[in-house]
């Protein structure tokens, strides 16, 4: 196969720079080695839109973060995913000095942050009633907000698919070569749940492309290495997340950002789109680059940690806690455009916090360079938009009835912590890049991603998935791999 | 809007008990909503003997002991909807449901029984660390996939927590052939009934390491090893005592929490113990005529006292719609002291009770040749000899309203935990 573009890895910015290049008249794919989109970095994460006061001005993070910050409100609405405005507070405790609190304030102001201003403790409690007795002032940021990561990655993602984007998941890429004109890349296609299970060899493939977009988070290092003259080198920083029930969503309704100090860098406390609250992330750098395990330390510093900002976070509340990996970059900025020496090589390297908030800026960015590099046309048919999944729970009563006559599947509630519909699990399958696992249903519909965390609803959407795909019982996975959910028959093992 | 004299959620043990015993006593509009596509609730997934000892005087599966309450309840004409989910009770007891054929739908009720039952704790919320791969399951989950769908959910087994379905999933995975490697559990004692200690660990010889918890799950894809650790009196593993087990699953049956999302949009108080309802003698919550029964009140051992508990609610529940309520009646609250946790009912209206109410509760720890003392105000006026006690199994006491009317000026009562 012979493409004008392939992008290896659809994370967030992999999918944000398919679709900005979805606008153009070109041949592109993504290559993903994971079976579903949104599976690293881009889903495990502290799903913060930053407003840009942290990053050190005139560098890639502070100048992409403000203007991914200003294009994400209207994004959302153009690709239908949850984005609240929360605003967000740094908050300072009577042990720190105020110059750590000026000193980001004036560094958000030379990066172009609006709003930015410094509140006492009184006019503090009334914002947010639950910060603890030592927490003396804050930086507030008006802009500051908060996404569904899952839902951003996954409508850049349909949005690139629906203009002509191929996107190849199961495909780990795992050499690249410069030719004459363009770049040969080997390809392995990865099995599937029994077939994974039972030992089968991936096939390995070639694909050929003009231009290599190497959105490959922790190994974006890897391959840029086998390209470019100017190494990069990237360690995984591990960060742990607790995730509370909706019952404590409330607990707090700006994100809480700790000032660095000399107790680290300090964890957030914040509210989700989606009105759970979320404690994290520790920053430990790991040797294994598949390194998402929590560890008991990690835990226990995030509930100690939190507590300096935030009172009675009531950890009992907890649902589930889980890692990702931040790909940092030994110079510490986002690695953006044509590798050193490997002409039509692109990098989106190094993307770490603030990269969730830069993405779409990235992808403008980088679609911009390689249209130039290959002197791409604007399509004259792009669909600029993108219908998410509909969430029943928005109608009015009559509205929804009207729905469940037309659709049944909308009346039949599968996930009942979550309260998701058979509807719902139906769209997120049928539709484009539909979901093919369990986490692939649980990220676009939120079933399973409840009190429960799958416990009831678990066997139901197999049930569907086996239906509808359809597909056999064995290779309905929990993430691709080997991650099948059942081993055989009764009696038959 | 549909009006109904007694709407019950959950169409399990305690919603089909508390039905008959509402019809028994007179009410004729009843209606039972139940999720699941078929009456009986977790029974149909419990395919194990030992169920009706008390009520039935013999041994029956789960799907048996529910059929004797389902007959009942068909024998009785009484409406039920299936596949039909509750979204939302209000505290003018209004009840939202939605399904496939009607769509949502709101009822009118005047008195509501709550029998929703309970959930497994999940992973998540045992704060385990390690990976997060495929083959972990609630043993309620792994009993469903297992008993109701065929499928086996995995190989080689670890289990963590003693409660009785990890007990009888260790029986049951066996007996399809995995090979199930212990069971772990966090405190010095099992959560479990002794009876399933015996029949479904001992007799298979499947180890139960008591005072051990899961340090680390590993495994990117699948499970491929979980490592266990003893804890001390703290509860935290003690470095050096981890055992590595290569397995493909890990079963988790650490605790049932009662299901009150919609109790708690109703605006019904719980007990920060049980995390169920507080109630009166009559099972009635805080809100006039909204009353609960089962694992949804608090998580019970035997299916038997279930139906005791959810007829009383019935007869209540009748008493309610028929006569409405005394709402100047004294309540008394039980007061749980010295290893008791907590007691249902907490309140007890000594005009207003039944001749007799059954008072159940655990206790904290273990205790051996003790008795349950309880006071009627300072006055010690029952006292119950118990060789063992454990909070695996639930305790109960009978309060007598002949006893209670010679106290006309009682305050509390105190139930506690004495030596003999």
């Amino acid at each position: 196969m012979m493409y004008d573009v392939a992008i290896i890895g659809a994370g967030v910015v992999g999918s944000a720079i398919a679709r900005e290049l979805s606008k153009y008249e070109l041949s592109a794919c993504v290559l993903e080695r994971e079976e579903d989109v949104c599976c690293g970095t881009s889903k495990a994460n502290s799903a913060i839109v930053h407003a840009g006061f942290d990053a050190t001005p005139g560098t890639w993070k502070a100048k992409l973060n403000v203007r991914g910050n200003e294009m994400m409100e209207q994004l959302s609405k153009e690709l239908d995913f949850p984005f609240v405005r929360n605003g967000s507070l740094v908050v300072r405790t009577k042990d720190q000095d105020i110059s750590g609190l000026e000193e980001l304030m004036k560094k958000g102001k030379e990066n172009g942050v609006p709003g930015l201003r410094i509140i006492e403790r009184k006019e503090l409690l009334k914002m947010e009633p639950n910060l603890a007795e030592d927490v003396v002032d804050a930086l507030y940021a008006p802009t500051g907000a908060i996404v569904c990561p899952f839902h951003l990655n996954i409508a850049l993602a349909e949005n690139a698919c629906e203009n002509g984007v191929e996107f190849l998941l199961n495909t780990e890429v795992t050499s690249i070569k410069k030719a004459a004109e363009d770049y040969e890349l080997t390809i392995l296609k990865k099995p599937v749940g029994a077939a994974a299970v039972a030992g089968k060899e991936p096939e390995q493939e070639s694909i050929r492309a003009k231009v290599v977009v190497n959105a490959a988070g922790v190994y974006a290092d890897v391959f840029n290495n086998m390209v470019s003259e100017e190494k990069l080198a990237i360690t995984a920083r591990k960060g742990e997340y607790m995730l509370l029930d909706k019952t404590a969503g409330n607990h707090v309704s700006h994100t809480i950002f700790q000032l660095p100090g000399k107790m680290g860098k300090g964890v957030l406390v914040t509210p989700t789109v989606h009105g759970n609250l979320l404690v994290g992330p520790t920053a430990i750098d790991v040797e294994d680059k598949e390194g998402i395990n929590t560890t008991a330390d990690g835990l226990s510093f995030l509930s100690e940690a939190s507590a300096r900002s935030v009172k009675n976070v009531p950890f009992r509340q907890v649902i589930t806690s889980f890692a990702g990996l931040r790909a940092h970059e030994e110079k510490n900025d986002f690695v953006l455009g044509e590798a050193k020496g490997a002409e039509g090589f692109f990098n989106a390297a190094g993307i770490e916090s603030p990269g969730l908030t830069s993405a779409p800026a990235i992808g403008q960015i980088l679609a911009e360079q390689i249209a130039n590099k290959l002197s791409l046309v604007k399509k004259e048919n792009f669909k600029a938009t993108r219908k998410g999944i509909l969430r029943p729970e928005t109608l009015s009563m009559e509205e929804r009835n009207r729905l469940i006559k037309e659709q049944p599947a909308y009346g039949n509630i599968i996930c009942r912590c979550e309260m998701i519909t058979e509807g719902e699990i139906l769209d997120a399958i049928h539709r484009p890049l539909g979901a093919r696992s369990l986490d692939g249903v649980k990220r676009r519909t939120r079933a399973g991603m409840g009190r429960c965390q799958s416990g009831f609803c678990s066997p139901r959407t197999m049930e569907i998935l086996e239906r509808e795909v359809p597909m056999s019982i064995y290779d309905i996975t929990k993430n691709g791999g080997k991650s099948s959910f059942v081993v055989g028959v009764n009696k038959g093992i | 809007m549909l009006k109904y004299d007694l709407v019950i959620v959950g169409g399990g043990p305690a919603g089909l008990a508390a039905a008959v015993s509402a019809r028994d006593h007179g009410i004729e509009s009843i209606l039972i909503i139940e999720r699941d596509k078929e009456l009986g609730g977790i029974l149909n997934q419990c395919i194990h003997n030992g169920f009706g000892l008390h009520t039935f005087k013999e041994e029956l599966t789960g799907p048996e002991y529910a059929a004797r309450f389902i007959n009942q309840v068909m024998e009785r004409k009484i409406e039920y909807k299936l596949n039909t989910m509750v979204m939302d009770i209000s505290d003018e007891k209004v009840v939202t449901a939605m399904n496939r054929e009607d769509g949502m739908f709101e009822i009118k009720a005047k008195a509501i029984i709550l029998a929703m039952g309970c959930r497994e704790r999940s992973r998540g919320a045992l704060n385990i660390p390690g990976y997060r791969p495929a083959g972990i399951y609630s043993a309620g989950t792994a009993q469903r996939l297992v008993n109701m769908e065929g499928y086996m959910p995995g190989k080689r087994v670890v289990i963590l927590g003693s409660g009785d379905i990890g007990l009888i999933m260790a029986r049951r995975m066996t007996l399809e052939g995995a090979k199930v490697l212990v069971v772990a559990e966090l405190m010095p004692y099992s959560g479990g009934l002794k009876r399933n200690i015996v029949q479904c660990l001992n007799d298979f010889d499947i180890p139960l390491k008591l005072s051990h918890t899961v340090v680390d799950i590993e495994g990117k894809e699948r499970v491929s090893a979980v490592t266990i650790a003893q804890v001390g009196p703290n509860r935290k593993p003690i470095p050096g005592t981890e055992i590595r087990y290569e397995c493909d699953t890990l079963l988790l049956s650490c605790g049932l929490l009662p299901e009150n999302e919609l109790s708690r949009s109703a605006g019904v108080e719980l007990s920060p113990v049980t995390f169920g309802p507080v109630v009166n003698d009559s099972l009635e919550t805080n809100i006039d005529g909204v009353f609960a029964c089962g694992n949804v009140l608090h998580v019970h051992d035997l299916v038997d006292y279930v139906s005791q508990e959810a007829a009383v609610a019935g007869k209540n529940a009748a008493d309610y719609i028929q006569n409405g309520k005394n709402t100047d009646a004294k309540a008394v609250e039980i007061i749980p002291e010295g290893g008791v946790r907590y007691t249902v009912p907490r309140y007890i209206r000594p005009t207003e009770m039944e001749d007799t109410v059954t008072v159940r509760f655990r206790v904290g720890e273990v205790y051996k040749n003790c008795q349950i003392v309880t006071y009627f105000d300072e006055t010690p006026v029952l006292k119950r000899k118990r060789p063992v006690m454990a909070p695996g199994e639930m305790e109960q006491i009978i309060l007598d309203k002949k006893k209670l009317q010679m106290f006309p000026m009682l305050s509390k009562i105190t139930i506690k935990i004495e030596e003999a």
